[in-house]
Order: structure tokens, then sequence, then C-alpha cells
């Protein structure tokens, strides 16, 4: 039997869709995990990531935290972790945290910082206090490269959350490890890994997909770029001048040439 | 209105953007700074609402001190319009014009109506209310940024070099445009350029810079072109400024000359220039009779000489009076009414004579 068919053959076994050891309990355990994660770290990220890019000062420290947490192993740091505090849920979370906040917090502070210029001072002018520059004007602004940083923590931490399996919890990181650990045929070690690889990749995805609708529900059109995305006849851009009569069709015109 | 009290603004780094600047606005007229880039124009105007704040001096808005109270409250109660708009990438048209009305607390519904009042004001057709700042060209746009500064209905207006970053058919709109809103509105405007003839269009007082932030004339733009303070001051206003003075001159006193007048169809007279006229007495060319050497002939629409500019007698200053003069092929200007009909001939040598009067009445003075 092929890896393909034995993999098709384990999706459709229903005991692999039931119970606490089943796919749509270890989806729901993979997505309790990521979005504590991304929670935590969107909360510690992005208000900092907005006030710096607000402020215009310690953007050079916001660049060098990014740059630092990127630069850390996630699996050693779980296992650094779990070694400190004990097995528990905290550690996973943390070392995810640490893999959601650098885009978080590039995503909203280069957001704010892209932010036209000239508009933030034609708010300040009209008369908006910071706070009202920063929430009605900043924020809204800051939303596509925000969620663009949203979007790639979500991809990395749905798929470093296998890590979570590692130290003994759930997750879809399950099938991996069981896969590699517990079965000794090779057939049967590499479906349940190819398995749970799919599942992954699928989750992301769909992830990928639900936070694109949401960016398009969110996002203002205005701050779409001209040209792109589907649009109507009606918002075509509008001229200073009338039309040019030349591009009208002259009657007179009609049919003399030959 | 608005007095600048031995004003100076020193940056951190030691330059002085504004160099003791003493100068009172008028209500209710449009002032204009011009000056070159680097002369403390638009640093002037953003200390009138603190958007920067002035190392020494005091400025007055209505009698109160800039400097007291809350920044974000007299900005509101200050219309605000930047060169490049500024205006709200994420909200639509209408909801740009109506932000201020919502910052004083206004309901939606109230603050969206006011918005649509505006629009119509300043010229914009409503079907562009629901539309965002990036699908209208720039005309467009600063249109907006002058209604959404409208909005509240401010005495005081701020205008930082807003026409320059479009091209010149549209400024030339835009400032006729924004002429006729201050004739309706009467607003008190401050308008930074650094263009001479923007300021010249716009302004009924002008105050003109120069690097360092030293004001070095404050006048009406007729006395700017006929007595510049000193050589900075000519240079900067220009070329031709005896020609363009011309035009801050009544033309009111200026004599009318007898004009010979025909109409198509009637025969080309023996020798010299008649205008040819409708039937509603609107010019529609010359007829030489001497040059042709055709007299006695019917006068046809078809080979007449084209006419120069019409000096149009309610509204034209001396220098659309010498102009009709200059550019009409018979050195006789055509004098006209609101309606379009010939009234009379207008002469060079008058103009001059008139302006020679107005000299001796101290009138550009």
């Amino acid at each position: 039997m092929t890896i393909l068919s034995s993999v098709l053959a384990w999706f459709a076994d229903p005991v692999h869709w039931s119970g606490p050891e089943g796919v749509p309990a270890r989806v729901l355990e993979h997505v309790y995990y990521g979005a504590l994660a991304l929670l935590v770290g969107a909360l510690l990220a992005v208000p900092v990531g907005l006030l710096v890019g607000h402020t215009g000062r310690g953007g050079f420290l916001v660049v060098g935290l990014a740059n630092w947490l990127r630069s850390l192993p996630d699996l050693g740091l779980l296992i650094l972790l779990v070694l400190l505090v004990g097995i528990g849920l905290v550690p996973v979370v943390a070392a995810l945290v640490v893999l959601a906040v650098p885009p978080l917090l590039a995503g909203a502070y280069a957001g704010v910082r892209n932010t036209d210029r000239a508009v933030v001072d034609a708010a300040r002018g009209m008369g908006m206090r910071e706070h009202e520059v920063l929430l009605r004007v900043e924020l809204p602004n800051a939303l596509p490269l925000l969620f663009g940083g949203l979007r790639s923590a979500v991809l990395q931490v749905v798929a470093t959350t296998s890590v979570a399996a590692y130290v003994g919890f759930g997750g879809l990181g399950r099938f991996l490890i069981d896969g590699f650990r517990a079965q000794a045929d090779p057939i049967a070690k590499y479906t349940e890994m190819t398995a749970g690889v799919l599942l992954i990749a699928a989750l992301a995805l769909l992830l990928e997909a639900v936070l694109a609708g949401v960016q398009r529900a969110v996002v203002s059109p205005g701050l779409r770029a001209p040209g792109r995305g589907a649009r109507s006849p009606a918002d075509m851009v509008l001229r200073d001048d009338p039309p040019c009569p030349l591009t009208e069709t002259k009657p007179e015109t009609a049919g003399v040439n030959p | 209105m608005i007095e600048f009290r031995e004003v100076t603004k020193r940056f951190p780094d030691g330059t002085v953007a504004v160099d003791a600047l003493s100068l009172d606005v008028e209500a209710g007229r449009i002032t204009v700074f011009v000056g070159p880039s680097g002369c403390g124009k638009t640093t002037s105007l953003r200390m009138i609402n603190r958007m920067v704040e002035p190392t020494a001096g005091t400025i007055l808005v209505g009698g109160r001190d800039v400097m007291d109270g809350d920044p974000a409250q007299l900005r509101r109660g200050i219309g605000y319009v930047i060169q490049q708009a500024g205006l709200f990438p994420h909200r639509t048209v209408l909801d740009n014009v109506a932000c201020v009305p919502l910052l004083l607390g206004w309901s939606r519904k109230r603050a969206r109506a006011r918005a649509g009042e505006l629009m119509e004001l300043v010229g914009l057709v409503p079907e562009t209310a629901g539309r965002y700042p990036a699908q209208l060209p720039g005309g467009q746009q600063q249109r907006v940024g002058v209604a959404r500064a409208l909005a509240a209905d401010p005495p005081v207006l701020l205008m930082d070099e807003p026409f320059s970053a479009v091209d010149p058919v549209v400024r030339q709109s835009l400032q006729d445009e924004l002429l006729r809103l201050q004739s309706e509105l009467d607003k008190t405007i401050v308008f930074v350029t650094h263009d001479i003839d923007e300021a010249l269009k716009l302004g009924d007082r002008i105050a003109v810079f120069r690097v360092g932030g030293v004001l070095a004339q404050y006048d009406r733009p007729g006395v700017l072109l006929a007595r510049p303070a000193d050589d900075f001051v000519d240079g900067f206003v220009g070329r031709d400024r005896g020609y363009r003075g011309l035009g801050f001159l009544s033309a009111d006193g200026l004599p009318l000359g007898e004009l010979r007048t025909m109409t198509v169809g009637e025969s080309v007279p023996e020798r010299g220039w008649t205008l040819v006229v409708d039937a509603d007495r609107r010019p529609l060319g010359w007829v030489d009779g001497g040059r042709n050497g055709a007299s006695a002939t019917a006068v046809r629409a078809d080979g007449l000489v084209p006419g120069g500019s019409l000096y149009d007698t309610g509204a034209d200053s001396l220098r659309g009076a010498l102009d009709a003069a200059l550019s009409s092929p018979s050195g006789l200007g055509v004098a006209v009414d609101g309606t379009g009909a010939v009234v009379g001939s207008v002469s060079a040598d008058d103009v001059l004579t008139r302006l020679a009067a107005a000299r001796a009445d101290g009138a550009a003075a």
C-alpha cells in the first residue's frame, strides 16, 4: 500500500474522527493554544506598536526587539521554559507568543508610520486630540499593514503550535509525535505524520481565507489601491475636466470614409 | 482679528524661522503671506492655530492669546487647509467634510446634512459624497479640503499653499472659486503661497517675507506693485509690475470715445477702421476701409479682422482697458457693458492720462 492510499484510508477511517484523540478534538486544541497565544501576543504587541508609531519615539527598539525575537529557536525556547516552570499551558503559550509578537509589532508600528504625514497634520490641525488622531486616523490607516502582520503571525503560530505535543499537550502536533513514536511499521508511521501535516496546512489555509475576508470587511474601501480588487464602473475616478468631446462619435463622419 | 506681536520662532537647532514679526490681519479679508522658501511664512501661519508654538511674543486671535487654553479647542474654531489636502483616505468625502462638526459633538445626521450643504457651496456634485479621496483628482480633493475647513463655520480660515499641487488651469478656477466664496462668506483668511501672482490675485493685503523670517513689506497689492519697499520686494514682485499695477486701479472716470460701427451686409466705408457688430451690438470683428480698397462692397462675416480683448466697463480695471486698446487692430479698445454690447472705445492715451491722475490723487498709495 502506498503512502497516498494509506493516508486516504486514514482519513476515511471513522475511528480518527471521534473521541478525545480524533481530528475534531485535536483541531480544537490546536486552535485553542494558537488563539490564546495570538490574543496575548496582540495585547502586548499592538498597543506598543501603535504608540511607538504615533510618537515616533523608540522605533529602533521596536525593530531591534522584533528581530531579536524572530531569531529565537522556538522548540529550544519551549524546552527551556518547561525546564524553568515545569510542564503546563503557560510555557506552551509563552513560546508561541514570542512567535506572534514580531509580525504584529512590526505591522502595527509600520502601519502607523506609513500613514501620510499630511493626513495626520490635517487631523491635528482640525482639532483632534492625540488619542483621536491615533484611534480615528492612524489606526484605520494602519489596518492593511496590521492585518499583514496578523496573517503572518497566524500562519507561523498555526504551524508551530505542533510543538505543544512535544511536551505532552494536544493539538495537531500529536499526529506527528505519536505517529513518529508509536507506530513501528514505517507505512503506518508516515501515514499518521502525513495526515497531521495535511491537517495543519489545511487549517492554516482556512484561517488565511477567513482573515482575508475579515480584512476586506474591516479595512476601509478608500484604502484599497486604485485599480485593484473588484470595482464597478461607478467607481471610476472622476476627472477635473469634462470628457473630451473628440471621443464622442461624430455623426457626420460616420460612413464618409470608404 | 489676528495680531502678531513681536513673535519669534527659533527651532531647537538654532535656526530662526520667524524673527520678531508684528502685523495685524484684518477681519473679513484675505491676507496673503508670500515669500521664497525658508522665509517663515508657513511657520507664521501654523503659529496661529498653535501647530507651532512661538518661542517669544504673543499671537492674539479675536483678542485671545492662542497660548491660553486647550490647543484642540482653539483649532476646532479655525479652518485649516493644507497643500496636499490631507483628506482622510479611509473616510468618504461626506464624512471628511463632517469631521469638525462631529468633533464638536454634533449628531451624525446633523453633521452630514451640514457637510452636504458645504459640498454644494464649494461646487462638488452630490455623487462625490460617497466616494473616497483617492478616487478624486487633485482639484476636487482641494475643494473637499476647503469644504471640510468651512464645515463648522469658523470665522478664521488658514490656507497653507492649498493650490500649489494642482495644474495651472485647475488652480485658476480654484482661485476664482475662493474669491467667489469669500464674497459670500467674509471669512478672515490667511493664505500662504510662494507664488506672487497668486498673492496679487487673492490678497486684500500681502505680507512679503524674506529668508530668515523677516517681514519685508505689508501692504495692499496695488501699493506693493507701485512702491516696493526695497530691492528684495522689487525683485520678488517681478517683471511687468508697472503694467500689472494697473490691475489694481479703478477704471472709473475713464472717458469713452465714439466708435464707428456697422453690421454685416452694409457697404465697406471709404477709409478707416470700423467695428462690425451683430444685431445685439456685440462685436464680431473689424473691417479696414482704406486698406482693402474694396469700398462699396458689402461686409461679409467671414472677411473680418479679429478684434482684441474687450474692456468691460462694469468690471475691468485700467489694466483691462489698456489691454483692450493695445490688442485692438485699430488701436481703439472696444468697451462693452455687462451684456457684451458695445458702448464706446477706449484709447491707450486716455488710460495713461487716467493713471497720471490717479497718481496725483494718491490713489495708488
